[in-house]
């Protein structure tokens, strides 16, 4: 079977490239365009860390096949960063300490940020809401939630 | 495996027809974790969401049309839907993660034919109606009659739902979805309930439809929660009333998130909440 040529804009670079019909959208990401910054915690989405953006909605890669990137806006975690300039989330999350091991932090940082550019002023209840499907096995969550909460405080004093 | 992306009904027709162990594909969010399981392996994944319509909201005969691509995060943020159909809206909002919600869909979360599936008690209390396209052509079909057995719908080879239609919302009408889960996020119903109702000038219950799921092997329609509530007011003895045939009507099985007993009475005590919330709907206030 002849393999699938996908092109599509990747953090706003356009991008070709070949895939299987079941290769998904983070096989593709992770082991054909070498962008391993998107992580496979389960495979199945259930733990978000393999979340990006796919014309502006929040998705979980795994769930999704490479070859329907065809024509799409896609962003993931290698995208956030400005340069050397990190993104006032990722920036928080170091302040704060909101990771341990880091697994989970790419995916809910692409999270957390595709929330506050919907809601820039999020009830602590959304924003637990909104990251219910970004599981972490080490913080206990309450870091996250105030870098979360602190980040959009600072970006809206910002504004 | 193939994958195509066909940008017509009709060629995703031959191509579904063409092909045997071939499957639709929508949100992918059931499907994709079985291809990964092993559980399908398909020849053909047919891909709708190129088809023309397919992501659209349409009002049509005072209701709503759904395209079959529509996601669950598109339904609620839909003026529209939310004014008219809060608990559909509310049903298919319970899908999984925010994640989740940027993909699913509801003729998907009907076809994957979960006998606990949200947005199916929402979509037969509401008396959604499917448009099925097939090799003979489009009919249009009640939701309760698409579930045949766990994982099994009763659609032809060959066929796929275009769209989901509402009707109209009633004047003074108002629905409503519940489901039980042990945590408050990301779980599978151990009993869902979908409740839609009219009141008549005096706050009787002049015509509804109560839902169940998850207590059986496919949803089901509890037509004597309607007889319990037709011509009286929905509270007090009514709402008694309706717990019990609620009760009687759940025929659930003992698993490790739920025991006969207990789901069959969470089956009536989901009917009367919802209800309640229905009818705070039909009086044209916010619940
Ligand atoms: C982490 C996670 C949490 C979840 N939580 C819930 C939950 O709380 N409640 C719940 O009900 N479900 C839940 N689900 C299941 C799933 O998300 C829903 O069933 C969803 O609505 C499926 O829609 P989809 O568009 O992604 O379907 P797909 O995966 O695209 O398709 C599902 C099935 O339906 C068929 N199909 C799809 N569209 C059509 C069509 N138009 N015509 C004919 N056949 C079609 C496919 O061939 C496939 O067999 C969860 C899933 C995940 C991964
Ligand atoms: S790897 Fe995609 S949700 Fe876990
Ligand atoms: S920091 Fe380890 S899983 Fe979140």
């Amino acid at each position: 079977m002849s393999q699938i040529h996908v092109t599509t804009s990747i953090n706003g670079d356009a991008t070709e490239f070949l895939c299987e019909a079941e290769d998904t959208l983070l096989d593709v990401l992770r082991d054909r365009l070498g962008m391993t910054g998107s992580k496979e915690g389960c495979g199945t989405g259930d733990c978000g860390a393999c979340s990006v953006t796919v014309d502006g909605r929040l998705v979980c890669s795994c769930l999704m096949l490479g070859a329907e990137a065809e024509g799409r806006e896609v962003t993931t975690i290698e995208g956030m960063a400005t340069g050397d300039q990190l993104h006032p989330l990722q920036q928080k999350f170091i302040e704060m300490a909101a990771l341990q091991c880091g697994i989970c932090t790419p995916g809910i940082l692409v999270a957390a940020k595709s929330l506050l550019e919907k809601n820039p002023d999020p009830t602590e209840e959304e924003v637990r809401y909104w990251l219910a499907g970004n599981l972490c096995r080490c913080t206990g969550y309450d870091k996250i939630i105030r870098a979360v909460m602190e980040t959009a405080a600072d970006l809206r004093r910002a504004s | 495996m193939r994958y195509e992306a066909p940008n017509s009904v009709e060629a995703a027709v031959d191509l579904l027809a063409a092909t045997e162990g071939a499957y639709v594909l929508a949100g992918g969010t059931d499907l994709l974790v079985k291809l990964r399981a092993e559980m399908l392996e398909p020849d053909l994944v047919v891909d709708i969401k190129r088809i023309a319509g397919m992501k659209d909201i349409t009002a049509e005969n005072g209701g709503w049309r759904i395209g079959a691509a529509v996601s669950g995060a598109e339904m609620g943020e839909h003026a529209g839907l939310l004014r008219d159909w809060p608990g559909v809206v509310e049903a298919v909002g319970l899908i999984g993660s925010t994640q989740v919600q940027g993909r699913a869909t509801l003729a998907g979360n009907l076809c994957n034919a979960s006998p606990a599936a949200d947005s199916v008690p929402a979509m037969v209390a509401a008396n959604a109606t499917l448009r099925i396209v097939g090799p003979k052509g489009s009919r249009d079909v009640a939701v309760i009659d698409v579930p045949a057995s766990p994982g099994k719908t009763t659609l032809a080879p060959g066929e796929f739902i275009a769209s989901v239609f509402l009707p109209a919302k009633p004047e003074h009408g108002g629905d409503a979805y519940l489901r039980f889960i042990p945590r408050t996020e990301m779980d599978i119903a151990v009993v869902g309930c979908g409740v839609s109702l009219v009141l008549d000038g005096a706050g009787k219950v002049s015509a509804a439809r109560v839902s169940l799921g998850a207590v059986g092997p496919k949803v089901m329609l509890v037509e004597a929660g309607a007889e319990a509530l037709i011509g009286r007011a929905p509270k007090g003895d009514a709402l008694e009333d309706l717990a019990a045939v609620c009760s009687a009507a759940a025929t659930p099985i003992d698993d490790k998130r739920g025991t006969v007993d207990f789901r069959r009475h969470v089956a009536g005590v989901l009917a009367r909440r919802a209800t309640e919330i229905a009818a705070i709907r039909a009086k044209g206030e916010t619940a």
